[in-house]
């Protein structure tokens, strides 16, 4: 009964522990301290062994912790398994409970235990004759205090000065064992004080790094996705899963949000003032901002940008301040020529004002140079007043020098922690699957908007795209060939209508093109298979 | 001023330093300058907007039509430039256009705003300024010299680059065959530092304008400037920002403006107005040095505490006045030392002044004492600068100090006849010496020449040395005492340093790692309280999905994250764990973790990866 009860308790005593602990106890455990808390020991591997299940070794980095932990492990195992000795009947029940809740990947260690430690515990067994079954007692409540104090169990443990001795050689014997499997040993720890062992394992930290990016080969476990029989949710699903989530720290979050509302007549005096305003920090700060815009820009002119939207691009933006707040008719050359006419404009009308809203200014589509430049020159006039926020870490990095003088930036920390919902809802996630649905009606859209030619142009691509399926050194279908094949439908007269066709194919990123190694144009449709499947069911339904 | 040869374009590179931004201001009037004096026809050119030579010639030519119609509009020109507009931009059209243009401002209006200093120019250039030479493209820039050059017969061309790092980069950017086209002439502007000092004693080191910085804020304005961009319009936008911030958040920033307008805003303050006086550190402090009774009326009646207010507003006037003059005074004196104990530049003076007492400083114990081994000349020159300083000064208390000056001047003056004769004995000693070659007495003149050395010593001119550095000293101690110290400087001075780095030169991603490591920092919730590197179970999902990711290395198995974060955040709701242990993870867990992965992804930390299956790949390293 008593294996039950801990087993439920290693599942409460999952925690975190920092790297420096980890280190800290390993090598205070390698040292000396290791009989002090032999029952704090159990526990510890407990939570090890837990450890080891959630992280599952997924690197160099991890294995090489973990070989400490299967040392310490051992070690405690050992010091378990010898106190259980003690009680006739238990250490069958203890092997058979502990170890196949390890993961698979160390039998090597487990192994080893059991080779070398077995004949060692027999030849202990004898001394420990006298211990008293008051420790055993109390190192099975152990766990439920989740305390780190040494001072619980010294007083018991101290009193056995020589059983500790002899319990620290086999240690030693231990390490000893345990030092020529390993590459980077650490010389045997009878000599080596627990000072210097942890100098090493800090240093080791250093070249942990260097160690797992020189390897290009990357040690994690093979499990995948499918294999845990989770199907991958849809968006729509994730969003109710989400709803029925219970919020936590309503209270906290909302008196954080209140600190930031208060900023807001300030943030007003600073635009008006010529800066331009960039909130950082954890959380999405996009219904702050949104806050700030109904309650303060509610009779001004405003432009709202979502800049986590994928399809995003500063065009757009131009082109609503010249369509939207200027009234402007008629096509620009380049965003260039736009940005001058915006510029002119503002400069001659004083009167005009606009304050820019811009979500996400660090997302892919507006993080580029070009990109960053022309918003810079924007905020820099007068009268427009930029307000933006950023997450990704390395945002800074986007602006130099003059950039950041032309935005004129004030920086403020915003931290909400609430949830990147609309953010990350446009993002290909590994985890969200795809519902092809925008991809397929997107296709079905541009396809209508064609001619009948152009339509059948495409269809052809896409039932050899299909044909092809299955041949995975399918290259995609050269040019030449495909002209052919259009000629012989009759849907094309020359190779230039076409190529005329293709081009705009190409411009709503419904074909892809590439060069073959023999220099020949191949034609593919980047759409995957199943939405091409729907999407020509979909235009027989029609025909 | 330089001989050329015909064919060469002449080139003026200009060395501005890295200060980028600033350098907008400098060609701005650069060019107004040129466009008053010399020519009409100036163009500023960025890398930025001549990718190609084609876009350049572009730009210059539509710059200089506008030019040109500003100039002398005449409707009849404007049409022309249109037609010219859609003609293709060519060297050739230029030229073309210059000639038509010179021949009309020549024969019909011969009054042009050009005068005087374009005498030397049969024609006014066409001045095209490079304002950043090293962002261009090598090619564009070539070509487009070796094409001018075909020209230049036809128009006069100047061009003008505006460098950043060193004048190396014209030679290394342009080879030989294209660099001896040109006759470059070198110009250095001002370092960023000089125009850093003279921002700050414009702005800062005066009386005219009310508004001050406090100690810190003035090291952290400065320590930017120093150690991040070298920008003077940064500096000047800080300055911007704590005014804004000084009169936004200090209630009593009404008063900060002249000092008689000051005073009628004190006699209409509200009740509530008074009662900020009252709270303000430096006047409880004024108050508890007062007797008893003074004390109460100051605390109860307002017209009094008005009165009061009036008289300590104007004393803090009167000790700024006092405070730059003999500020300017010391700088004088420790700019002539060596090492400069007390900073180089006054800025540095100012800032150690500012803070503390500045007289019970080290550095300004070395200072003296190094002052009382100045030289006479130095000594005397340095007064007489400032004598000029106080004269210069608008503080009337200090005609006596002048006379204290100048007396000391005078002094001076009449010792050269008094160090003749003390010279005289020396000598005579000196004389004495040689005449005895016994080494006994040698040895016993010697000594006794020593010891009348170290008794008495003390020369007249010693002796006015130590009286004037004594002077000095004393100045010091009575008019460069801490601004904090007087009375209501919270009314003028900004002193939040905090707010003006934090919104200058933030430091988003240690806020982001911060919040991610030790949510406590923002949530105050108990639960969420944690020992250094570790962080509770119960944090927000992003949190516990963060300290996960790094615990692996470049890989993440999407499964074991997956489960990892199933078993910790069922540890805190305490469900079964053995409906866990089924390998069914509940769909919300699964959602949450969906999205504190994708969050993860948003904020840069993790990027899906194609190396293997179900797998992402870290962006950073370690802690952050």
């Amino acid at each position: 009964m008593s294996q039950l009860e801990l087993k439920r308790n290693q599942v409460l005593e999952a925690r975190f522990v920092a790297d420096e602990d980890v280190l800290k106890h390993i090598s205070d455990n390698g040292g000396v301290k290791v009989r002090k808390d032999r029952a704090q020991l159990a526990l510890n591997v407990k939570r090890f062994v837990k450890k080891l299940e959630n992280i599952s070794d997924d690197d160099d980095e991890a294995q090489e912790i973990m070989e400490e932990q299967n040392y310490v492990a051992v070690l405690g195992a050992c010091a378990e398994a010898s106190e259980l000795a003690q009680t006739p009947g238990r250490n069958v029940t203890f092997d058979s409970s502990e170890y196949p809740e390890k993961p698979a990947c160390t039998p090597q260690s487990s192994k080893k235990y059991s080779a070398s430690n077995k004949p060692q515990l027999k030849s202990k067994k004898n001394e420990f004759v006298s211990t008293t079954p008051y420790r055993l007692r109390k190192r099975l409540t152990a766990p439920s205090l989740r305390s780190d104090s040494e001072s619980d169990y010294s007083a018991s443990c101290s009193e056995e000065e020589e059983e500790d001795k002899d319990h620290k050689e086999t240690c030693d014997v231990i390490l000893g064992q345990k030092t020529p499997s390993k590459t980077r040993a650490a010389p045997p720890s009878k000599k080596t004080p627990a000072k210097k062992l942890k100098e090493e394992m800090t240093s080791n930290l250093v070249e942990e790094y260097f160690e797992a990016h020189s390897s290009s080969k990357v040690l994690t476990s093979d499990r995948t996705l499918q294999k845990l029989q989770k199907r991958k949710l849809d968006q729509q699903t994730l969003l109710v899963l989400l709803n029925k989530a219970p919020p936590a720290f309503t209270a906290e979050l909302k008196e954080l949000n209140q600190q930031h509302e208060s900023l807001f007549s300030k943030w007003m005096l600073q635009l008006h003032l010529g800066f331009s305003i960039v909130l950082y920090g954890l959380g999405s700060k996009r219904d702050l901002l949104e806050k700030f815009r109904t309650s303060l820009l509610r009779d001004s002119v405003h432009l709202v940008v979502n800049g986590f939207f994928p399809s995003i691009t500063v065009r757009s933006i131009l082109n609503s301040i010249t369509e939207e707040v200027l009234d402007h008719v008629g096509t620009f050359r380049s965003p260039m020529d736009q940005l001058d006419l915006i510029m002119k404009r503002f400069k001659e009308d004083s009167s005009l004002e606009l304050y820019l809203l811009i979500h996400n200014l660090d997302s892919k589509m507006l993080r580029g140079d070009k990109s960053q430049q022309i918003l810079a020159q924007l905020a820099s006039l007068p009268n427009i007043h930029l307000i933006a926020s950023i997450d990704h870490i390395n945002a800074p990095l986007m602006w130099d020098q003059a950039k950041q003088s032309l935005y004129n930036w004030l920086w403020y920390e915003t931290t909400t922690f609430s949830p990147y919902l609309e953010e990350t809802s446009y993002e290909n996630s590994l985890l969200v699957q795809q519902s092809g649905s925008l991809a397929l009606s997107s296709l079905t859209h541009v396809l209508h908007s064609l001619t009948p030619n152009a339509r059948g142009i495409f269809r052809l691509l896409a039932q050899y795209h299909l044909e092809n399926k299955d041949n995975p050194s399918y290259p995609g279908l050269s040019f030449q060939d495909f002209y052919q094949r259009c000629r012989e439908a009759f849907l094309v007269n020359s190779d230039l209508t076409l190529r005329a066709q293709l081009t705009e194919f190409r411009d709503h990123k419904l074909i892809r093109t590439k060069r073959g190694t023999d220099g020949v144009e191949y034609l593919l449709i980047p759409v995957d298979n199943g939405t091409l499947t729907d999407f020509l069911e979909k235009e027989d339904e029609d025909m | 001023m330089c001989r050329m040869k015909s064919s060469e374009i002449p080139t003026a590179a200009l060395v501005l330093g890295v200060n980028v931004t600033d350098h907008d201001v400098t060609f701005k009037s650069l060019s107004e300058v040129l466009q008053d004096n010399v020519t009409p026809y100036v163009v500023s050119l960025q890398a930025k907007e001549c990718p190609g030579i084609k876009h350049l010639l572009q730009k210059l030519m539509g710059q200089l039509m506008d030019c040109c119609v500003d100039v002398d509009s005449f409707e009849e020109e404007e049409c022309v430039n249109i037609s010219q507009k859609k003609i293709r931009c060519s060297m050739a059209s230029l030229s073309k256009w210059y000639e038509s243009v010179t021949k009309k401002t020549g024969s019909e209006t011969p009054s042009k705003k050009i005068t005087s200093s374009s005498r030397h120019w049969q024609s006014p250039p066409i001045v095209v300024i490079f304002k950043d030479m090293e962002s261009f493209t090598t090619k564009v820039l070539q070509d487009f010299i070796v094409i001018s050059s075909q020209h230049i017969h036809e128009f006069p061309l100047v061009l003008i680059f505006g460098i950043a790092t060193s004048p190396m980069i014209i030679h290394r950017l342009l080879p030989h065959s294209v660099s001896s086209l040109l006759c470059i002439e070198l110009f250095q502007s001002l370092s960023c530092k000089e125009h850093l000092a003279t921002v700050i004693d414009k702005l800062l080191l005066t009386t005219q304008f009310p508004f001050k910085l406090s100690e810190k804020v003035l090291q952290v304005l400065i320590n930017i400037f120093l150690y991040h961009d070298f920008s003077v319009q940064n500096f000047i936008k800080g300055f911007q920002l704590s005014v804004v911030e000084h009169f936004y958040s200090q209630p009593l920033s009404v008063l900060c403006c002249q000092l008689l307008e000051a005073k009628k805003r004190v006699n209409s303050l509200s009740h509530n107005q008074c009662e900020n006086i009252r709270s303000l550190p430096s006047f409880r402090r004024y108050v508890e040095s007062q007797v008893s009774e003074k004390q109460i009326a100051l605390l109860t009646e307002d017209s009094f505490l008005k009165e009061v207010t009036q008289t300590l507003l104007e004393d803090l006037h009167i000790y700024h006045e006092n405070y730059f003059t003999v500020l300017r005074c010391l700088h004088v004196f420790t700019t002539s030392l060596p090492k400069y104990p007390l900073g180089k530049q006054i800025r540095e003076l100012h800032c150690a002044c500012l803070g503390k007492s500045v007289w019970e400083t080290e550095e300004y114990g070395s200072t003296v004492q190094l002052l009382r081994m100045l030289a006479k000349d130095e000594l005397v020159a340095i007064l007489q600068k400032c004598v000029e300083i106080f004269i210069s000064s608008s503080g009337k208390q200090f005609s006596n100090t002048v006379e204290k000056l100048e007396e000391f001047l005078a002094r001076f003056q009449n010792l050269e006849t008094e160090t003749n004769e003390v010279q005289d004995v020396s000598v005579l000693s000196q004389k004495e010496l040689q005449k005895k070659t016994d080494l006994y007495h040698l040895q016993k003149t010697l000594l006794e020449l020593k010891e009348s050395k170290r008794s008495k010593k003390l020369t007249k001119f010693e002796m006015l040395r130590f009286e004037v550095v004594d002077f000095i000293d004393s100045l010091v101690r009575s008019y460069l005492a801490p601004a904090e110290m007087q009375t209501l400087n919270e009314v003028v001075y900004f002193n939040t340093a905090n707010t003006l780095r934090e919104h200058l030169n933030a430091a988003p991603r240690i806020a982001l790692h911060t919040a991610l490591n030790n949510p406590y920092c923002y949530l105050k919730n108990q639960t969420l309280k944690s020992d250094v590197g570790c962080i509770s179970n119960t944090a927000p999902d992003i949190c516990i999905v963060y300290k996960l990711h790094l615990e692996c290395g470049r890989l993440i198995n999407l499964v074991d994250w997956l489960e990892a974060f199933s078993t910790v955040v069922t540890a805190v709701e305490g469900t079964d764990p053995d409906s866990v242990a089924t390998d069914q993870v509940d769909e919300i867990i699964h959602a949450r973790f969906i999205r504190a992965v994708s969050e993860l992804e948003l904020l840069g930390f993790i990027k899906p990866s194609k190396q293997k299956t179900d797998h992402v790949a870290r962006l950073t390293w370690g802690g952050c």
